[in-house]
């Protein structure tokens, strides 16, 4: 019985590992921008599918050639269009030193783009750093033209304008995916080794049931967390993101400048959406549904609190663990006692725990202290 | 005495004595309301100069134009130009600015909340980079002129008081060694014996540090007791400007800024002849 608890709960504690993930992206914009960013789901989403197509075994030459030519075409289109207008703002601006070193990057970023386009032409099927390479300059890019085409546009103004537009981005980019990669149902395989193993087998009968590649999982998860900590605490741009969190206009004031740090933070949020769809789509494969899991996000930010990243992590875990548990533990009880049809907790658990938090701690566990001043 | 100081002659070309030469400068919200009917004025290099007038005066806004805060606002500046020791500088980022030396303490303190004390003021050395050396020195000046902030530093900035949060704000500023500070309301919402203490402290950097200071106040009295020279806006216009000392003296400013009754005019005649009196630039 207790054998079977621990590996429901580490089941259960492993798929909260990427409800934390996602909800960290979510808490990264929020934070630094006070945006609530709905696109996250559709930014993992995205990324996992530029990393499937990318690295995929492809077994019809011809779709995939077309595929690639209208993908290269697009995004060369893209490259091309944020560059001239970054270079026409360069031009009126007459030069400054941070303008030469912006369009310095996107040159960087274009070439590096265009080599490993050039590359994956040759070769077909690229190997699976590649890959992840390519998506992460692709996420950079895709953060410079929605700071760029969107948020510069909207800078100071009402939460829920910032929320639609991200809506807008969400819509766009789970479409715009379809449109470059397909449709279609894709593996990552990450050549993780794929045998279950099992842990203490002294202490239980049979031993702990654990799937390495969700350790891998949570090793990473653990990673950035510690990463995005110190980067936020520590260092001179975390403080600068968190003072822009606090008070866009008063960070303008003494010379931060908005669009730069709008621009750190959404690169890190798509490169946390990518380490997301990276290891949701290594376990349970690329599809649509995945843009969905940021509605799971949603409770887990509750519960956790939308500023704090360790407060993102924990929600995770409880919310992943609760879900498993209740399923396998409660389920059957309920089932017996009321003579119900089935279970279907899971799929339910979260959001009343979140009405609960909402009710009793709406702040969230780690959340910030919403201060007011009597 | 001559009561109305003679209007001083068009606004001088840019020379590099003024730190800033605001000229005949037009603002517009939102495409539609225009705030500032073209105002001018100059800060002479280590000087104090109050801007005054009552609500909605625009001389929030004519600060804000010179730090080019306007834009987030979405307001406009549609005439005239800006100089800042020669260099033209409408149209550039705030974050410009401030590598320029201008740097703006907005109206209400705006500290960040959530973040210390000392987090406040580091942030203020966001154009610095990593400069650390110069950084610590920097925050140690800022303790000695603020030794309340010293007591605060680990505190969130949130809840403190009115009157650290308006000295932390300024330290914030000094953390970006400026050379100008644009002061919004410095008095706002805070006792008078703090308002005194503030605008000593002020006072101390103008003679010590040598920034050049301008000054938006309601307050008219405090602003003209430390300020050299002042410029009285009303609805976007600039009226008025003399020296600080032959402002306070100004019948009209005494009657309708510093609330001393000047002796027999009480008629409505006597208002018409203060507005027929009044400079329109």
């Amino acid at each position: 019985m207790l054998g079977a608890f621990l590996e429901t709960l580490i089941g259960g504690l492993l798929t909260g590992v990427l409800y934390s993930l996602v909800a960290l992206g979510f808490v990264l914009i929020f934070k630094a921008s006070g945006v609530f960013n709905f696109a996250q789901g559709a930014m993992v989403l995205f990324a996992a599918l530029t990393i499937a197509r990318l690295s995929g075994e492809i077994d019809n030459k011809e779709v995939h050639l077309a595929n690639f030519v209208v993908a290269a075409a697009i995004l060369g289109l893209a490259v091309a269009l944020i560059g001239w207008y970054a270079w026409r703002e360069f031009v009126a601006r007459g030069g400054g030193p941070d303008e030469r070193r912006k369009m310095q990057i996107l040159a960087a970023v274009g070439a590096l783009v265009g080599g490993i386009a050039a590359y994956s032409y040759g070769k077909g099927a690229w190997p699976i750093w590649l890959a992840i390479a390519a998506t992460a300059a692709i996420m950079g890019l895709l953060a410079y033209a929605i700071e760029r085409l969107v948020l510069r546009h909207l800078v100071n103004q009402e939460g829920i304008i910032l929320f639609m537009a991200t809506l807008g981005i969400a819509n766009f980019l789970d479409g715009f995916g379809q449109t470059l990669w397909g449709s279609d149902i894709y593996k990552i395989n990450l050549g993780l080794p794929k045998d279950p193993i099992f842990l203490f087998e002294a202490v239980f009968p049979g031993g702990l049931l654990v799937d390495p590649g969700e350790l891998v999982a949570a090793a990473i998860a653990a990673g950035l967390v510690v990463v995005l900590a110190i980067f936020f605490q520590k260092t001179r741009v975390g403080r600068a993101l968190r003072a822009v969190a606090d008070d866009h206009a008063a960070a303008q004031s003494v010379g931060i400048p908005l669009n730069t740090i709008w621009l750190i933070v959404w690169t890190v949020s798509g490169l946390v959406a990518l380490a997301a769809g990276l290891i949701w789509g290594a376990k349970l494969g690329v599809q649509f549904s995945i843009s969905l899991i940021a509605l799971k996000a949603l409770p887990v930010l509750i519960l956790g609190g939308f500023t704090s990243v360790p407060g993102a992590i924990v929600g995770g875990l409880i919310i992943g663990a609760g879900e498993k548990l209740s399923e396998v533990f409660l389920a059957p009880i309920l089932v017996k006692a009321f003579d119900l049809a089935g279970g279907g907790i899971e799929n339910w658990f979260a959001y009343m725990l979140a009405l609960v938090f909402l009710l009793f701690r709406p702040q969230g566990l780690f959340g910030e202290r919403i201060i007011e001043r009597v | 005495m001559n009561a109305i100081p003679a209007p001083s002659a068009a606004p001088t070309p840019a020379t590099s004595i003024n730190v800033i030469d605001v000229a005949n400068i037009e603002v517009i919200y939102n495409h539609v309301i225009l705030v500032l009917k073209g105002v001018s004025l100059t800060v002479p290099e280590g000087g104090i100069v109050a801007l005054l007038g009552g609500n909605g005066a625009g001389k929030s806004t004519t600060l804000k134009a010179i730090s080019n805060l306007l834009r987030t606002e979405r307001g406009e500046v549609t005439k005239g130009h800006i100089h800042c020791r020669g260099e033209r500088v409408d149209g550039l980022t705030p974050n410009d600015l401030v590598r320029r030396g201008v740097i703006q303490v907005m109206e209400g303190r705006h500290c960040f909340g959530h973040l210390t004390v000392e987090e406040n003021l580091l942030t203020g050395a966001f154009i610095h980079g990593s400069k650390r050396r110069q950084i610590a020195d920097d925050l140690e000046k800022v303790y000695h002129y603020f030794p309340r902030l010293r007591d605060r530093r680990t505190s969130q900035a949130g809840y403190t008081s009115g009157g650290e949060q308006q000295m932390t704000a300024i330290g914030r500023a000094l953390m970006s060694r400026p050379t100008t500070i644009l002061l919004d309301e410095p008095s706002m919402g805070l006792a008078p014996q703090l308002v005194e203490e503030i605008f000593e402290i002020v006072k101390n950097l103008n003679e010590k540090e040598r920034v050049s200071i301008l000054l938006a106040e309601q307050n008219t009295n405090v602003a003209l007791r430390y300020a050299h020279y002042g410029y009285i806006l009303e609805n976007g216009r600039v009226v008025l400007d003399g020296n600080a000392d032959a402002l306070r003296e100004n019948e009209d400013v005494k009657e309708f800024y510093l609330g001393i009754g000047g002796e027999g005019r009480r008629s409505f005649r006597d208002v018409k002849h203060y507005r027929r009196r009044k400079r329109w630039l």
